[in-house]
């Protein structure tokens, strides 16, 4: 196996892009990436996606999103894990180019929410869950992370205000990020009496979705000098699964494929959850922070929320997390939503974040969470000395 | 008939009577039905089980945005019942408001009718579960 490095980023500001279809946020993300790369080709392109059937009548967007691009010929294949769709694309990218398959890789996510009404919209998400056993009851996305935030606060004996730390710790990282959806900070009381949107959950516990897209380009490492200066290495890439249903875990309130993926990628790269300098996890509701940072080992099981009250997770404190927003206040275009996270990854590693910046970063973790939890993709990357 | 409704009615035991499988080899209850023993992982045919259908709430929600075809009973609220076998499924809860619910709440399984479907008004009927009658 090759070595594999980042050696382009790009990505579309995350909102209603009423005037933009699918296949031009993919070619803006990936035109942005590839430009940053300096390149005008590529050996694979990997386009990762849960909803366009659903939301646009579109299937196989390998192909109309090379044919878009003008990359006429390109082996091109969508990827689908729900949530995690984008992670998904970029694993195979990864292992594309690690196997050496494959010199160059592109990864894009891409997600255009708003091409129907909500209903339709709500129907789609559900998909993530068990058709036959889940979404057959009517049950939503939101109202089954609302079952796993009523659990937890019953075992751990919590209020809802335990959970106020993520929103609030995200919305204020939105503030200089041109791409987020909402750069507005927001306040504890502002948390406490939030609309109800599935009860406890309101709509600050949950991040908002819109459309958008991201895009990294991928070579061996050894040759990424060619290119840049500042290329980023891949450390860690793993998947684990877990129930499709959440009814069917022995233990819902433990995000098994999040502690398998991370074991199997800090081992990979050599590291524990003392190393990593910032983590970008898959914040779709405040409830999956904590589950997260439990289950990675940042936080003893039933404590993950103490990070956000102590002020643990901020730029300056121990684990840093969701740095530029996070999918609450950057928002959350499903399918291209680890494409996000693993942008921002790279633009903290080369200290290109801003007034976001984590001082002397070195390693960088993402997790995109697919459903309820049933596919969890985690990702180390370290800066190049 | 056509290929959507042969997916619902292949599952009437389930949603209708709670039948679900006990594992010949380790005696684990398993529902919903599985070709691979979730406990113990073994594949031989496993024979049916029913279940009593009695539980409690696990967790639960009030559903208010519903998805397609929900709209029109939102809101209602769905749990996670607790059986008194073992496993836990999702269901709605019935016959009760939701400021009533509470974790631990004892159930019992009725069937209702879940959604109607389509142009052609196919209803589909299957498990809910309301406060028990007569708590023990
Ligand atoms: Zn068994």
């Amino acid at each position: 196996m090759r070595d594999v490095s980042i050696i382009g980023i790009g990505q579309t500001p995350i909102g209603e892009h009423w005037d933009k279809s699918l296949r031009q946020l993919a070619y803006q993300a990936l035109a942005a990436a590839m430009r940053d790369a300096g390149i005008e080709r590529t050996d694979a392109l990997y386009v990762g996606n849960m909803l366009s059937g659903e939301i646009s009548g579109q299937s196989h967007l390998g192909a109309l999103v090379a044919d878009f691009a003008g990359l006429h010929g390109v082996e091109a294949v969508k990827v689908e894990a729900a949530c995690a769709s984008a992670s998904a694309a970029f694993r195979q990218a990864y292992i594309g180019v690690a196997s050496g398959l494959q010199d160059i890789a592109i990864a894009v996510g891409v997600e255009k929410m708003t091409d129907d009404v909500g209903s339709r919209v709500t129907t789609g998400l559900a998909g993530a869950a068990d058709a036959d056993y889940e979404v057959i009851h009517g049950i939503s996305f939101v109202a089954l992370n609302a079952l796993l935030m009523r659990r937890y606060m019953y075992e751990y004996n919590l209020t809802r205000e335990a959970f106020a730390g993520f929103a609030i710790n995200a919305h204020s990282n939105a503030v200089h990020n041109p791409n987020a959806m909402f750069r507005k900070p927001i306040s504890k009381e502002a948390f406490m009496r939030a609309p109800v949107v599935a009860d406890p959950i309101t709509l600050l516990d949950a991040s908002p979705m819109a459309d958008g897209a991201a895009a990294v380009v991928l070579c061996p490492t050894e040759q990424a000098r060619e290119f840049t200066n500042n290329a980023v290495r891949v450390a860690g890439s793993a998947v684990a699964t877990d129930t499709l249903s959440l009814h069917d875990r022995r233990d819902p309130l433990w995000l098994r494929a999040a502690e398998l993926s991370a074991k199997k990628a800090y081992k990979q790269a050599g590291v524990g959850p003392q190393d990593i300098d910032f983590f970008e996890l898959h914040d779709a509701f405040t409830v999956m922070s904590a589950l997260s940072l439990e289950a990675c080992g940042f936080a003893e099981r039933g404590k993950g929320t103490w990070l956000a009250q102590d002020g643990e997770i901020s730029l300056t404190g121990r684990i840093p997390i969701t740095t530029r927003g996070g999918l609450k206040a950057r928002g959350h275009p499903v399918g291209a939503t680890g494409l996000y996270q693993i942008v921002e990854a790279v633009q903290q590693l080369r200290g290109e974040a801003g007034e976001n910046q984590v001082a002397n970063a070195r390693f960088g973790m993402t997790q995109n969470i697919g459903g309820s939890g049933a596919t969890i993709i985690t990702h180390i990357f370290e800066r190049i000395e | 008939m056509s290929v959507e409704i042969s997916r619902h009615w292949r599952l009437n035991p389930q949603r209708y009577r709670l039948v679900g499988e006990e594992c010949p080899r380790c005696g684990g209850k398993i529902f919903p039905p599985r070709d691979v023993c979730p406990y113990c992982a073994d594949n031989e045919p496993q024979p049916s089980f029913k279940f009593s259908g009695r539980g409690e709430v696990f967790s639960y929600t009030t559903v208010h945005n519903a998805p397609e075809g929900y709209e029109d009973q939102a809101p209602y609220t769905v749990a996670l019942v607790k059986l008194e076998e073992g496993p836990l499924v999702t269901a709605q809860l019935t016959d009760v408001s939701s400021g009533e619910v509470e974790i631990g709440m004892p159930v019992e399984m009725v069937t209702r009718k879940i959604r109607v479907q389509g142009d052609e008004g196919l209803i589909i009927y299957g498990y809910k579960f309301r406060p028990q009658l007569q708590a023990a």
